[in-house]
């Protein structure tokens, strides 16, 4: 089966400055993690997304759009970053997701019904 | 007896069963039939023809909805892996062809913590139990569609989420959401009977049965034998709780028709827990049970002992009810004062009628009649139950 998680964080938290050590430390883990996805033949895809403010949303009614500024709701956690993988089963994927090197987060696992470009 | 029944039904355990069933019953006689070998046969006879009953549904209810929760695990299987794509779904069944590890996985898969908590409780009721809809329905005084959506809505869940069908690597952790669903449904059927509804189906035998059943597929866990004394302890005083409507608190409950056999077996049940060296708070619990149900009268309840069992349950759980008890345990054995101290520290129960209740009984002890008073019309706000709105307006009175 194939997941989605959604990262859920409060998207002011502080990350630690690039060029520090505690940078490369924080990067390791998420190397890791990544790589581990890898190697394990679960990663498909994912990213880190930028902050909400660079968000801009359609909202369509009855055919018509509005462009506005922002995310799609205005919440204190913000969706961060995603992660699409493969797992067997949904205790797998929930093992993954918790293998996460991140704290005070929410982390929604959803399965994916279907993708156009794996069918 | 038993090997008449075992020769009839070719199975030893349930001939044995059934009679301890029958001789169980016939605790209950008001008066000696005429032939009573004759009706502990029958009755034995009976009970192992609704055991069978009981596991042929159950067996059933396996079959078909193990495929249905299997196709998906086939699906599930990784392309990348095509060895284990060749109908792995119904060879999982075949291949685990031990009925018991089947009933543990399907009772484990009831509880997986991705299904909320009353799911978990309609699904064990459904899958495990073996109950219908209408009959959970009926003993949560729920309408019977918003219970049947509600296992709809879990098994969608259960086939589109791919929750597997498997003992977790967590065992412990899913043991322990087993248990309490157990004990919620216990809870639930102990705090409904003496009420005026009928209901068709008893929630607290249904929940010992399963409790018993999950000893079986989990032998020698300490926790689950705590949960089945403290489920057996209570239920052996349920008689006395409630007498002509009106609920009977502990100290004035009437200890002759507390079930003595019932005891005897939780304390069996519990030393064996006991004895694994291997504490939780079920067992906890259950030595809590155990000093009220041993106890020859209310004055012999050894309330230190007591106390100090709510102090480790109050350290492992950090829950507030857990700690309301403890501070009512410290009052019996230090005075009114030490359990009120306690419950002043207590945050987040101001909605709870039973702190007000016992914040009241201290008052009245320590001979704030005002205070308690006070206490007990705030209790008898928030109670829901009649019989206890009625049992707070007498305390009400009581100290007016």
């Amino acid at each position: 089966m194939e997941y989605m998680i959604f990262i859920g964080e409060n998207e002011y938290r502080e990350t630690p400055a690039p060029g520090t050590p505690d940078f490369d430390a924080y990067m390791g883990d998420w190397t890791a993690y990544n790589q581990k996805l890898i190697d394990g033949g679960h990663y498909l895809g994912g990213g880190r997304l930028q902050p909400t403010g660079s968000a801009t949303t359609i909202r369509r009614v009855s055919g018509a759009d509005t462009v506005t500024d922002g995310p799609f709701a205005e919440t204190k956690e913000q969706i961060g970053g995603y992660y699409i993988i493969s797992a067997s089963d949904l205790d797998e994927a929930l093992a993954l997701t918790s293998a996460m090197p991140i704290d005070n987060a929410t982390l929604e696992v959803r399965p994916i019904s279907f993708r156009p470009d794996a069918m | 007896m038993i090997a008449l029944l075992a020769h009839r039904f070719g199975d030893l355990d349930l001939a044995d069963d059934a009679v301890q069933d029958a001789l169980l019953e016939a605790l209950h006689w008001n008066e000696i039939p005429d032939n009573p070998a004759a009706w502990l046969y029958t009755v034995a006879r009976n009970r192992a023809i609704d055991r069978l009953r009981r596991e042929a549904s159950a067996r059933r209810r396996l079959l078909s909805a193990a495929p249905d929760l299997l196709s998906q695990q086939a699906q599930a299987t990784q392309p990348t892996d095509p060895s284990q794509q060749t109908e792995e779904g119904p060879a999982m069944i075949v291949e685990h062809s031990d009925v018991g590890d089947e009933h543990l996985r399907l009772a484990l898969l009831c509880c997986h913590p991705a299904l909320d908590r009353d799911s978990q409780v309609a699904l064990t009721l459904r899958l495990v139990g073996g109950l219908t809809t209408a009959e959970i329905a009926a003993a949560f005084l729920l309408p019977e569609p918003t219970l049947a959506q509600r296992i709809v809505r879990a098994k969608r869940k259960i086939r589109d989420a791919g929750i597997p069908l498997t003992i977790p690597a967590a065992l412990d952790e899913r043991v322990d959401a087993l248990l309490t669903v157990l004990y919620l449904i216990f809870n639930e059927g102990y705090l409904s009977r003496g009420s005026t509804v009928t209901v068709r189906v008893d929630l607290v035998d249904e929940a010992v049965r399963l409790t018993r059943q999950a000893l079986e597929l989990l032998p020698a866990n300490a926790e689950v034998e705590g949960l089945l004394a403290l489920e057996l302890f209570t239920r052996a005083r349920s008689d006395a709780r409630i007498a002509g409507g009106e609920l009977v608190l502990l100290e004035n409950q009437d200890r002759t028709t507390w079930n003595l056999s019932e005891i005897d077996a939780a304390n069996r049940i519990l030393v064996a827990a006991l004895s694994r060296m291997n504490p939780g708070p079920f067992q906890l619990q259950a030595v809590i049970a155990a000093h009220h149900a041993n106890a020859p009268t209310a004055a012999d309840t050894d309330w230190p002992s007591i106390a100090g069992a709510y102090a480790q349950l109050s350290a492992m759980t950090a829950s507030p009810v857990v700690a309301l008890n403890r501070a009512v345990a410290v009052a019996m054995a230090d005075g009114p004062r030490a359990g009120l101290v306690l419950l002043d520290a207590i945050a987040g129960l101001d909605d709870y009628h039973l702190y007000w209740a016992a914040r009241g009984e201290l008052l009245v002890r320590s001979g704030d009649k005002d205070a308690a008073a006070c206490a007990f019309r705030r209790a008898r706000e928030l109670a829901t139950n009649p019989a206890e709105q009625r049992h707070l307006d007498r305390r009400i009175l009581g100290v007016g």
